[in-house]
């Protein structure tokens, strides 16, 4: 059995002989490696197969290459004994005519300035692209508009209910703890100027004009656009994409215009609950930390608040809804050939998508700024 | 191994799947140097028997023995040791689409054995030259192949490891006419070569015609082994429909000078 084998290997170090016995199997490989190795070294001038036996294809393979490598300078090795059986085979295989040497060489590696180059034209055209995609959803939108049948209802409701109800428990739970740190923090350094009481105000404002709807597009970024990635890029390994495309049905009207309606229609209802969430955290901490009464907290909400302070968080909640599902389902159908592809296009798309909100969010600031939002 | 004992022995294999039964008392042998075809209809249990023979099911009843060894009766240690001696290919290649055909290839050399980097290369170069693939196609990642030559990378993995068994699952399903009859002569010639004994699963009329000394037909839950010009007159309707049907003819009008062939 190939078990226990029976391969020996012996260097006579001085005449560069290599004597080998048994029978060489797989297994063997090492330390035939080994072997042939310091032969090399060592002059390799006679090798030695008399006590040999049977020898695996790839075993006779590394001692041929060597034989080869050895015979190279001019002189080849004195071989007593005789050679292993597979020998004759790989000497066809080796007279066999290689079509490599057709192929043109790989291009020699690029200086810093074209490759500068390169990257910027790489990075240009992934925003074409992306333009073109954008622009193409727009026109598929404007079709299903019109017809109602194309729009899918059933689809966006599922996937309003996945990317928004099952998120629910996950986003209130992170908006209630980050609620709670800030209104501690908070409250520790308004307390030495007796100033507890704005940390009603401090809680209010952060909670509904950024805390939530930023929370909650950060939430769903990892955890919806990814999904959206990596199942649009499963399906574009599969050719579900080409069959839809066959089949004259729009891959943008079924797979990406339901996720982009379904996430707009989540996302600010999940900021609801995160507001919702977020204040109540906030009013828990504010009663049990500084004592303030329900009643005065809410008073002190009613003044914190002005009339656009929910919706200056509201209407940022759809917007954040587009680029998420944009980049998701974008990365999603760029996925081409291999499952490494669709990993880095999936962490491509979460990140992104995180980096894009966070983009958004600080424009929309700079803009309420500008118009005393 | 004495040369007259077979290299697999079937016995009673029983495979049920609930309330189904799929096989009931399958018994064959394979033995060493035969390329030994399986055919069947679709849910008649190829994929399953072929599990069972690789190991990666336990059957409900009955034996397998590999090289004389029980494979259903050993721990898992010892079927990893067992398994390192037979090479599969699987119906869609199997390629792990991440890792390039070079890669690919010297997998289960990597995993079992510690050579050096230049080893390894040498070693993926003489699989690619076994299986007539250009030496370069080793820096290629499997998305850029075609279908010829994902078989063709997947058999070059198989025989990584120099296996004395080599099973090859829809070896030429989705190939065009001349690159399964090419694909057919490397599996011959590699057969003749090495001395593999090969077991095939396969549909397609040719191959078996072309390559197989014997087969085994599943119908009914049992197996049917003969050689196959044997087969082609048995009288079960479901083998007359499959070698005289509409689409049988082929192999009909020469099923005897193909098995002749082959034996």
């Amino acid at each position: 059995m190939p078990d226990d084998s029976n391969f020996r290997a012996e260097i006579d170090a001085g005449q560069g002989v290599l004597r080998l016995s048994g029978d060489c199997r797989a297994a063997d490989l090492g330390s035939l490696e080994a072997a042939l190795a310091s032969w090399q070294r060592g002059g390799a001038q006679v090798l030695d197969l008399t006590a040999s036996g049977e020898f695996e294809i790839g075993a006779a393979w590394l001692l041929k290459q060597s034989f080869l490598v050895a015979s190279a300078g001019g002189v080849a090795p004195e071989i007593v004994g005789t050679v292993p059986t597979h020998f004759d085979y790989l000497e066809e295989l080796l007279a066999a005519e290689d079509p490599s040497h057709h192929v043109t060489p790989p291009p020699p590696p690029r200086r810093w300035l074209p490759r500068f180059g390169h990257a910027l034209e790489e990075r240009f055209d992934s925003w074409y692209q992306a333009l073109i995609y954008g622009g193409k959803l727009i026109l598929t939108a404007g079709v299903a508009w019109r017809t109602l049948k194309r729009l899918r209802i059933a689809s966006v409701v599922r996937h309003a209910y996945e990317t928004g109800y099952q998120a629910v428990p996950v986003v209130a739970v992170i908006a209630f703890l980050i609620s709670v740190i800030s209104a501690y923090i908070g409250a520790q350094q308004l307390r030495p100027y007796g100033a507890e009481i704005f940390t009603v105000d401090l809680v209010a404002l952060g909670v509904l004009r950024e805390l939530g709807v930023l929370l909650t597009a950060i939430m769903v970024a990892g955890r919806t656009g990814s999904a959206f990635a990596a199942e649009i890029g499963v399906m574009r390994l599969n050719d579900e994409i080409d069959a839809l495309e066959s089949m004259g049905v729009s891959p943008y009207e079924v797979l990406v215009l339901p996720r982009v309606l379904g996430l707009v229609i989540a996302l600010p209802l999940l900021t609801i609950v995160a507001d919702f969430m977020g204040l109540l955290g906030g009013g828990l901490l504010a009663r049990y930390l500084i004592d303030l009464p329900w009643p005065q907290f809410f008073a002190r909400l009613d003044e914190a608040i002005g009339p656009t302070t929910f919706w200056a968080g509201m209407v940022k909640a759809p917007v954040f809804g587009v680029l998420i599902a944009l980049t998701g389902t974008f990365r999603g159908l760029q996925v081409r050939g291999s499952s490494r592809e669709l990993g880095r296009l999936t962490t491509v798309a979460v990140v992104q998508s995180i980096f894009l909100v966070i983009f958004a969010d600080a424009v929309f600031a700079i803009f309420f700024l500008e118009i005393d939002f | 191994m004495a040369a007259a004992s077979p290299v697999i022995r079937v016995r009673d294999i029983v495979n049920r799947f609930g309330a189904q039964t799929v096989h009931d008392g399958v018994s064959f042998d394979v033995h060493a140097g035969e390329v030994f075809g399986i055919v069947g209809g679709s849910g008649s249990g190829k994929s399953v028997l072929l599990k069972t023979l690789l190991g990666l099911r336990r059957p409900d009843a009955g034996t397998v023995e590999l090289e004389g060894r029980d494979i259903t009766a050993m721990s898992d240690s010892e079927l990893r040791r067992v398994k390192r001696r037979y090479g599969v290919t699987f119906q869609h290649g199997a390629l792990f689409s991440s890792l390039t055909v070079a890669e690919n290839i010297i997998l289960p050399v990597v995993e079992s054995l510690q050579l050096a980097e230049s080893t390894l290369q040498s070693l993926a170069e003489l699989r690619l030259r076994m299986v007539g693939l250009p030496v370069e196609t080793g820096s290629k990642y499997p998305a850029q192949l075609s279908g010829g030559m994902v078989k063709r990378t997947a058999l070059a993995r198989a025989l990584a490891l120099d296996p004395a068994l080599l099973f090859l699952d829809e070896p030429t399903a989705g190939l065009d006419p001349i690159a399964a009859a090419a694909f057919d002569d490397l599996v011959l010639y590699l057969r003749r070569t090495l001395g593999l004994t090969v077991v095939m699963v396969t549909h397609d009329l040719d191959t078996l015609a072309r390559t197989c000394d014997r087969v085994a037909v599943l119908v009914d839950r049992q197996v049917i082994v003969d050689t196959l010009a044997g087969i082609v007159r048995n009288d079960h309707p479901w083998i007359r429909e499959y070698f005289h049907g509409a689409r049988g003819r082929v192999i009909g009008d020469d099923g005897d000078g193909g098995a002749a062939r082959g034996a």
